[in-house]
Order: C-alpha cells, then sequence, then structure tokens
C-alpha cells in the first residue's frame, strides 16, 4: 500500500541514496485486464527495503524510461513481518516484502528485483491479491475454541509447556499465503462458489491441528476431520513437502499434515463402524 | 430482545473492534464490522510484550487490582479520570481468564499455570504473554470468535473498507449518530450504512509522525474525521515515544531496552557526520555521551532522560552518526555467545530488518513515536466507589479502599461509557483518550482495548435497544439524510481525481507523499521528545504553509479501481487536521507531565494543568480550539512522579530488563 509517508524527507534528516536498483513490476489494471512489465530505477540506501522503494516510485511515478506512470498498487500493514499482508513473488520467490533488505536481495550494482504478485490468488489490482479464500477455508474447520460466551467463568484448562510451545507455533501462522504459492496442488480459483471444492492448503490443515489440540478445542474435532475428509481436503495434498521450506515462521506443516491425515484415518474408520 | 432492526456499526478490527463486536452479537444486536484490512492484519499484532492482571501469586505477595489501579495513575502522571481506570484494573483478571478460554496460549510455568513476567512501572510480576507475539496472539483469539459469530451471521465483516465520515442527524437534545459513509477500497463504491451506535476502534495516529512504531494504516485519518464532524478529541499533546527504535527506511522497528540492561554502550562519533564503519573508530574518537553527562548512572539512565539525550544529540547539536538521526548501541564490547544467550530473539529482528549482526557491528538506533494517549473525548457514568475524601499513597499489602466487585469505578452498562460528546458515536481502545493519562505503561495498551470492548460493549447494546427511542430509530431517518453524506465524499473524491493531469504529480509542492513526509519529519522535530513554545509556533506556522500545499495537492492516479493513492491523499487532509490538533495542545500546555515535555516548562503545574485538553473543530473556520475539562481525581490524591528518585537508588539492569518491549 502507498500509505506510507516515509518519502520527502528533508535532505538533514534523509541518508544520501548510494546506488540505483532496477525494479521490474508486474502491473495489472484490475481483475481481467492485461497485464504489463514496468521498470523503474529507484535510488536505495543501505537500510532500503522493497516497501521503501515501492513508496519511493509512488512519490515518484515515472519508468525508467521516463513515461509518466501510476503508483504501484501493493497490500501492507503492519512492516514487521507479523501481520501477513505484504506477501508477493519476489524474484520468483513468495516471501514478505516487509523483510526483504535491498542490500541482500539485490547487493550488486545494476542488480535488477522484479516483483510479481502471488500466482495462486485472483489479483485486485498490481501486487495486491485476494486472499479472503485462505479466511473461507478457517471457517470451513471451524479453526476455533466454543467457548460458551464471554461471560465471567474463571480460567482455561492447564497446559504443559510442551503442549503451549506447540500450539504457539502452530498460532504463528500469519495466513500469508506463501505455503500455498509454493504447493503443487494448490491452484487459482477466481470464483469463490469453486472454493469450496478446491483444495484447503497448508495452512488451514496445520490450524485444524492448532485446534484439535486445545483441550476444549477438540470438541470440534469429528466437525473438523469430516470437513477434511471430502474434497479439497487433506487427500488433496500431494506431499510434495514445498510449504514447509517456504513458511516464513518455520511452522512444521508436513507435520501438521501428516497429524491430520492420521487423525482423518481414525476418524473415517471410525465413521464407518458408527456407520455414519 | 433485538427483534426491532436495530443494528451497531464498528469500525476497526483489532482488539477494541472485535472484542467490542463478540460483546454487541453476544448481546443479541448485529453488527457491521469495518476494517481497511483482513482483521486478522490489525495494528494490535505489533504488540510483543504482554497484558497486565493481578494475579494469585502476585496477590499473594501483597499485589492487588487497586494497586495495578493507582500504578497505572501514577504512571499517567494523574491525567486519566480515576474511575474508568478502576473498574479497568478490576476487570483485568477476568479479561486474562477469557482469552485463557478462548485458547489463546500464553506461556506456562513446569506446573501448567500461566506465567509471568516483570514490566515497567511495577515491583511485581504482572505481566501474561504468549511468546514474543502477546498482541498477534490476542488478536488472533478474537479473530477466531468473530469468525464464529460471522459463520452465524450474527457479526458481517467488511473488510478492505474505509471508513469516511459519520452521520450525525438531529439539532440538540436530538443530535444523535445514525450510521457512517464508507468506500469499498476495491471498487471504490462510496456507500452509506445505517447503525443506531456507531463505535470507533480505529486506533492510533503514528503516521502523522512519518515513521512510527506504527502500521501504515494508522493515519488516525478516522478519528480525525470524526473530529472534523463535531467529536471531541482529548489530549492530542500526549504522545509516547519509545526510546530504542531501529530507523528503517519504510517505519521504524522496536528494539528492546534489555540491550542497554544486558550493558550496550550508547555513542557517536565526536567528528560530526564521521562516515567511518563504527568498529574502525577508535575509542578515543567516540563520544559515549550518556555516560559523559551521568556519570553515575551512564548509559542505565532512565528512559525518558535516555530519550531526551539522544534527540537532542542528533536534532539540535546534528552529531547523529552521518548527519542522520541515529546513535550507536553498541554490544561489541561483549561475548558473543553470551549475547546469544541472553538476547537471542532481539537480536535476530535487528538481523532480519538492519541486515547486520549487533554482536559484531554496532546497532543504529534512535527514539519513535510508539502510541497515542490522547484520543477522541469520551464520556461514562462513575461506579459505586466514591470515598469521601481520596485515598493517599498506597503501599503493597495494604488493604484495598475499593473492592473489585463490577461497577466500582464505572457503573456496568450505563448508556453514555465511552461515548464521544455526540450521542451514538462511542470510542474505544487507543483512539479513546480515557485511561493512559499522561504516559501509557507498559503492557496496559493491549489490556484497555479489551476492556473498552467487554466491558463497555453492554453500554453500546443497552443504548441501542433501551436508549434510543422508537421515532429516533436509524430506520427511521429519511433517506436524504444518507443519500447527501454519500454525496459529499463522491464531491470530495472528484475533486481530488480531477487534480490528476498527463503531467504527472512530481512537483514536490503539490506531490502527497511529499507533504505527508514534511509533515512527519516537522511533528517528529516539534512535537514529540522535547517540545519548546517557539518551536512549536513554528510547527504550527510550518502545518499553515502544508495545509495550503494541500488546498492544491496534485493526485497521480485516475483510477477508479483500487485506487491507493486517493485514499492516502484523502487521509493526508485528515492527518494534516490531526497534527494541528497535537502541536496546539502541546503549545497550550505550559508545563511538563508524563510523555509530555517541555523545556520552558519543565515542571508539572497541578493547578493550572490537571485538566484535559479538549480540542473542537470549527467547521468554518477550519480552525481547532482547545478547552480544559477538570480531570476526576476524587479517588486517589495525586502525588509527584518520582521514578526518577527511586532510579537514583538503584539503576537496575532488571529496572531496563523490565521495561521492555512496551
Ligand atoms: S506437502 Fe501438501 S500442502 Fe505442502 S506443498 Fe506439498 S502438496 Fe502442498
Ligand atoms: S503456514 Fe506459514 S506460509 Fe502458510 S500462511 Fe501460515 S505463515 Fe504463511
Ligand atoms: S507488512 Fe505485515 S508482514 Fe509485511
Amino acid at each position: 500500500m502507498s500509505n506510507t509517508a516515509t518519502n520527502g524527507q528533508p535532505s538533514s534528516a534523509a541518508p544520501v541514496p548510494t546506488r540505483t536498483v532496477t525494479f521490474r513490476i508486474k502491473r495489472c489494471d484490475g481483475p481481467g485486464q492485461p497485464t504489463r512489465w514496468e521498470d523503474f530505477k529507484v535510488p536505495v540506501v543501505p537500510s532500503s527495503n522493497v516497501i521503501s522503494c515501492l513508496n519511493w516510485i509512488a512519490e515518484h511515478p515515472v519508468t525508467a524510461s521516463g513515461q509518466q506512470t501510476t503508483p504501484v498498487v501493493w497490500d501492507c500493514s503492519c512492516l514487521e513481518e507479523v501481520c501477513g499482508a505484504c506477501t508477493m513473488v519476489i524474484n520468483g520467490k513468495a516471501r514478505q516484502s516487509c523483510s526483504c533488505l535491498i542490500d541482500q536481495e539485490a547487493p550488486r550494482e545494476g542488480d535488477v528485483i522484479t516483483l510479481e504478485p502471488m500466482s495462486k490468488f485472483p489479483v485486485v489490482r498490481d501486487l495486491w491479491v485476494d486472499r479472503q479464500r485462505l479466511f473461507k477455508g478457517l471457517e470451513k474447520i471451524k479453526a476455533w475454541v466454543p467457548i460458551d460466551g464471554t461471560y465471567n467463568l474463571g480460567a482455561g484448562p492447564k497446559e504443559e509447556p510442551d503442549d503451549q510451545q506447540m500450539r504457539y507455533t502452530l498460532s504463528t501462522c500469519m495466513s500469508c499465503g506463501c505455503c500455498l504459492e509454493a504447493c503443487p496442488q494448490y491452484h487459482k480459483e477466481e470464483q469463490e462458489a469453486d472454493w469450496e471444492n478446491a483444495f484447503v492448503g497448508a495452512a488451514v490443515l496445520s490450524q485444524a491441528r492448532l485446534f484439535n489440540a486445545h483441550p476444549n478445542g477438540k470438541v470440534l474435532e469429528g466437525e473438523r476431520l469430516d470437513a477434511l475428509l471430502g474434497v479439497g481436503g487433506v487427500n488433496d495434498c500431494g506431499n510434495a513437502q514445498n510449504c514447509v521450506k517456504v513458511c516464513p515462521k518455520e511452522i512444521p506443516l508436513t507435520e501438521s499434515i501428516a497429524a491430520i491425515g492420521r487423525a482423518a484415518t481414525v476418524h473415517a474408520i471410525g465413521r464407518f463402524f458408527r456407520g455414519k | 430482545m433485538a427483534g426491532n432492526n436495530k443494528r451497531v456499526i464498528v469500525v476497526g478490527g483489532g482488539l477494541a473492534g472485535l472484542a467490542a463486536s463478540i460483546r454487541v452479537a453476544e448481546g443479541g444486536v448485529p453488527v457491521d464490522l469495518f476494517s481497511m484490512v483482513p482483521v486478522k492484519r490489525s495494528h494490535s499484532v505489533c504488540a510483543q510484550g504482554g497484558i497486565n492482571a493481578c494475579n494469585e501469586v502476585a496477590r499473594q505477595q501483597g499485589y492487588s487490582e487497586y494497586q495495578h489501579f493507582d500504578e497505572t495513575l501514577y504512571g499517567g502522571d494523574y491525567l486519566a479520570d480515576q474511575g474508568p481506570v478502576l473498574e479497568m484494573a478490576n476487570w483485568a483478571p477476568r479479561i486474562i481468564d477469557l482469552l485463557d478460554r478462548m485458547g489463546v496460549p500464553f506461556n506456562r510455568t513446569s506446573e501448567g499455570f500461566r506465567d509471568l513476567r516483570l514490566f515497567g512501572g511495577s515491583l511485581f510480576k504482572r505481566t501474561h504473554f504468549a511468546g514474543a507475539t502477546t498482541g498477534q496472539q490476542l488478536l488472533y483469539g478474537l479473530d477466531e470468535q468473530t469468525r464464529r459469530f460471522a459463520s452465524e451471521g450474527k457479526i458481517n465483516k467488511r473488510e478492505f473498507w474505509e471508513f469516511l465520515w459519520p452521520i450525525i442527524d438531529g439539532e440538540g437534545e436530538d443530535r444523535r449518530c445514525v450510521g457512517i459513509v464508507a468506500q469499498d477500497m476495491r471498487t471504490m463504491q462510496i456507500q452509506a450504512f445505517r447503525a443506531d451506535a456507531v463505535v470507533m476502534a480505529t486506533g492510533g495516529c503514528g503516521i502523522v509522525f512519518g515513521k512510527s512504531t506504527n502500521s501504515v494504516i494508522c493515519t488516525g485519518g478516522a478519528a480525525s474525521r470524526c473530529y472534523q464532524a463535531g467529536a471531541w478529541y482529548g489530549n492530542g499533546e500526549m504522545i509516547q515515544v519509545h526510546p530504542t527504535a531501529i530507523p528503517g527506511a519504510d517505519k521504524c522497528r522496536l528494539m528492546s531496552e534489555s540491550a542497554r540492561g544486558e550493558g550496550g554502550r550508547v555513542w557517536v562519533p565526536r567528528k560530526k557526520g564521521d562516515t567511518r564503519d563504527p568498529t574502525s573508530i577508535a575509542e578515543n574518537e567516540r563520544w559515549y555521551f550518556l555516560e559523559e553527562k551521568y556519570p553515575k548512572y551512564g548509559n542505565l539512565v532512565p528512559r525518558d532522560i535516555a530519550t531526551r539525550e539522544i534527540f537532542d544529540v542528533c536534532v539540535n547539536e546534528h552529531m547523529g552518526i552521518g548527519g542522520e538521526n541515529m546513535v550507536y548501541l553498541d554490544l561489541t564490547h561483549m561475548d558473543p555467545h553470551y549475547l546469544t544467550e541472553k538476547l537471542g530473539g532481539i537480536l535476530e529482528i535487528y538481523e532480519k530488518f538492519a541486515g547486520a549482526d549487533p554482536r559484531f557491528t554496532p546497532m543504529k538506533i534512535f527514539p519513535a513515536v510508539h502510541y497515542s494517549m490522547g484520543g477522541l473525548w469520551t464520556t461514562y457514568t462513575p461506579g459505586d466507589y466514591q470515598p469521601e475524601s481520596p485515598a493517599g499513597i498506597h503501599n503493597p499489602g495494604d488493604e484495598s479502599p475499593a473492592s473489585t466487585a463490577v461497577g466500582q469505578g464505572m457503573e456496568f452498562g450505563a448508556h453514555n461509557n465511552m461515548m464521544t460528546n455526540i450521542r451514538g458515536l462511542y470510542a474505544f481502545g487507543e483512539v479513546n483518550f480515557a485511561y493512559h493519562g499522561a504516559t501509557r505503561l507498559g503492557a496496559n495498551a493491549l489490556l484497555s482495548c479489551i476492556f473498552d470492548g467487554l466491558f463497555n460493549g453492554v453500554s453500546v447494546t443497552n443504548y441501542v435497544l433501551d436508549g434510543v427511542a422508537e421515532d429516533q430509530g436509524a430506520a427511521t431517518v429519511s433517506a436524504a439524510v444518507f443519500d447527501h453524506a454519500v454525496e459529499q465524499e463522491q464531491a470530495k473524491q472528484a475533486q481530488l481525481l480531477a487534480t490528476v493531469s498527463d503531467s504527472g504529480s512530481t512537483d514536490p509542492q503539490f506531490n502527497p507523499y511529499t507533504i505527508a513526509g514534511e509533515l512527519g519529519v516537522e511533528m517528529t522535530a516539534a512535537s514529540t521528545v522535547v517540545k519548546t513554545g517557539p518551536r512549536l509556533e513554528q510547527c504550527l506556522e510550518k502545518i499553515k504553509e502544508l495545509r495550503e500545499r494541500y488546498s492544491q495537492v496534485k493526485l497521480g492516479d485516475a483510477a477508479a479501481w483500487t485506487n491507493q493513492s486517493l485514499s492516502f491523499t484523502r487521509a493526508l487532509g485528515d492527518m494534516l487536521i490531526m497534527g494541528e490538533v497535537i502541536a496546539k495542545g502541546g503549545l497550550l500546555r505550559e508545563e511538563s507531565r508524563g510523555s509530555h515535555y517541555r523545556l520552558d516548562f519543565p515542571d508539572r503545574d497541578d493547578d493550572r494543568f490537571l485538566k484535559a485538553s479538549v480540542a473542537e473543530y470549527n467547521a468554518t473556520s477550519g480552525e481547532s480550539t482547545i478547552m480544559w475539562k477538570d480531570v476526576q481525581t476524587a479517588l486517589v490524591k495525586p502525588k509527584p512522579r518520582t521514578y526518577g528518585k527511586v532510579e537514583e537508588k538503584e539503576p537496575a539492569r532488571e529496572e531496563a530488563v523490565a521495561a521492555s518491549g512496551s
């Protein structure tokens, strides 16, 4: 998002740019519109990251060849790699743009950085994609603890530190979508109607494990597993293990998928015997 | 219960907005929840440290809810009305229990109880935490419950919608808020929504200062729009600055103060503008200014002093590294293994965002705007605890003068709790000025946000069900009122879009991003750490100039689809007005209190200024006037704030460590 008021600082306070880096940005004016590439030459300082460069472009929307253009549209919020908003494909890899430092991504003069929107989600405009399907998936698996209400009913259950650590790690998933971008089984679905039967993806499977691991969240385990036994559930995973390699929060996604897979099998057998 | 098509609108999906939505929906009134981002990505995720509450262990050591209340008032230098703070402290343990039941993974002791840590402003362990991302975990807990209510149709989430204006109808006694105008940030459709009450839960205004620790959405634009529509704004000048942040090219990220606590040394090169690699600068060419100015305590001076000194060296003496606003925080003289063991996590954050390993390269840091104690002015109904005379000093183990029963500090469910001066318009969370006075204690922010939602959410429900007469309901208001509000916003937008020209927006005079950058630099220099009358007057002049330039601003994008430049430029106009309120309050408050430090008035002046500054906007002239309203001090007698003296006795490492992450 071009909302940061970080540019145009008077020279007394602003560091002097040390070099320029070329950004190649894949642009698109909206759903169904053609895409095009635009290049920008951006002055950078040692503390520059992709966000500060996009801010600079917003203030100076002129391409490398001198063409007047519009500020680039993208999504971001926290700038601390904790909200997940600013995910995009940078030099071919899905990651957060706020934690992508220019001196690391493009250390040499003349280096080029390409920015593209994630390919597994419908583009809204330029680098901004619509990830609502991910949140729908969380709804599908009832990713919550079904509390009795907000009245004062005392503390929750006690918990061993190891269990807390495990849940905490799973609970740091910021719904960024990197694991979905990398997954060969996760495909782009433009229409909301098609989300229901499409693969939910690693992040949602892992959240099912998180809530099944909570003593009260467990109450809904059966419903979660029912949802994941159907089309688009855990059986759609081809075990390619790409997801776990790209998760910025190092969430053990393949462990989660295996755990859900086992639980689902047990649940399915139980269901067979119960005749439901 | 609510069969009469009453509805509530909540604007903002951080902790305060989500807690309010859940509570109101649970009370049987449907909620429309508006947020500029998917609520899971709200700014609350950035809070690291924890959330304060009295707990059994601390209680058996002599701590109490009452003491938490007392500490919060003392920390805030007595600028907050006392009743609401008492109620908040009393509710804190109940709030922790509720979050626990929601499944928030609070850290645990080996026996499985919730673990606690020490935090600034208290000698007791009263801060609950979930790893290093407590705010994120609390937000997720509430996000999950919101998703549950949404799946049952009780909360209607409108994400990627921007609040544009509150709709206010009626005159005098009948004046009330009946809905909002909002815009879909993708389709750019502008639409009016009816509601019998509107809860603003839109957070702080850090972006007015350019780079801060706030998320990019925290422009203060929504609060400013309510202010321009007639809501009062309280204590705008009370802005909290965190002493050690990592200045990035895009934002400032917190660096825990424990780095100083563990032996970090603060210095700048003796030679102005020296750009050499710090490791090649000899010891006698370094100016350890804290050690020199404060030989006794050196780098362990209290936070506010550290903040002011670093600021002074850079901004006034221009001695910052390479002429920039930065100083070194140096750990390289210490054993790298020891550092990894003691400070591992925070060193990783530095390395990720600054790209250098602090064990071998001195860190570059600078103070950064962190939190706004000021916000929309709100009122409340006092509770049952009404002592004959205000209590004196409260020591650990003393019997609490007030009980912890519901409604001691504020009447539970009273219609006007945290309502602005406009009936039906509420302010919850950081955008509410009520709880933190002149400075916020670490780990109290998350508490005040959730408390507002849970406790005062009931007030909203009661108000719409019992406080809105049938013939006053939003459903009875003529469509013309809503159409008119939409037309006004459309006209504003059309005016901005008409400024787009083929020659582009590159003239820095009228470029919105340039104007915003200049506003940020000016506000940070004049209206944060050290203020003086003349400098604030200059700042107000500068804002006048920027407002003049803004009136001729040139937009760089004419798109009718997902136009972020339009959204930002519109908010810039609102930020300029917010900046004026903040600077003006600072100019007129001729004293020093909490975060507000006036070099020309270094002492607290209770006679003149134990009062809230309350700004009112004149829509015709575009000017802000400041009124002074008495602060309620009937529960506790204000005493001098002497943290400094305590620290003189013992500038312990623990102190700096305890203050970290707030
Ligand atoms: S392991 Fe499954 S979810 Fe992960 S990338 Fe492979 S197919 Fe996708
Ligand atoms: S599991 Fe990891 S990669 Fe996937 S959405 Fe969550 S944080 Fe992102
Ligand atoms: S902006 Fe939040 S993760 Fe990058």
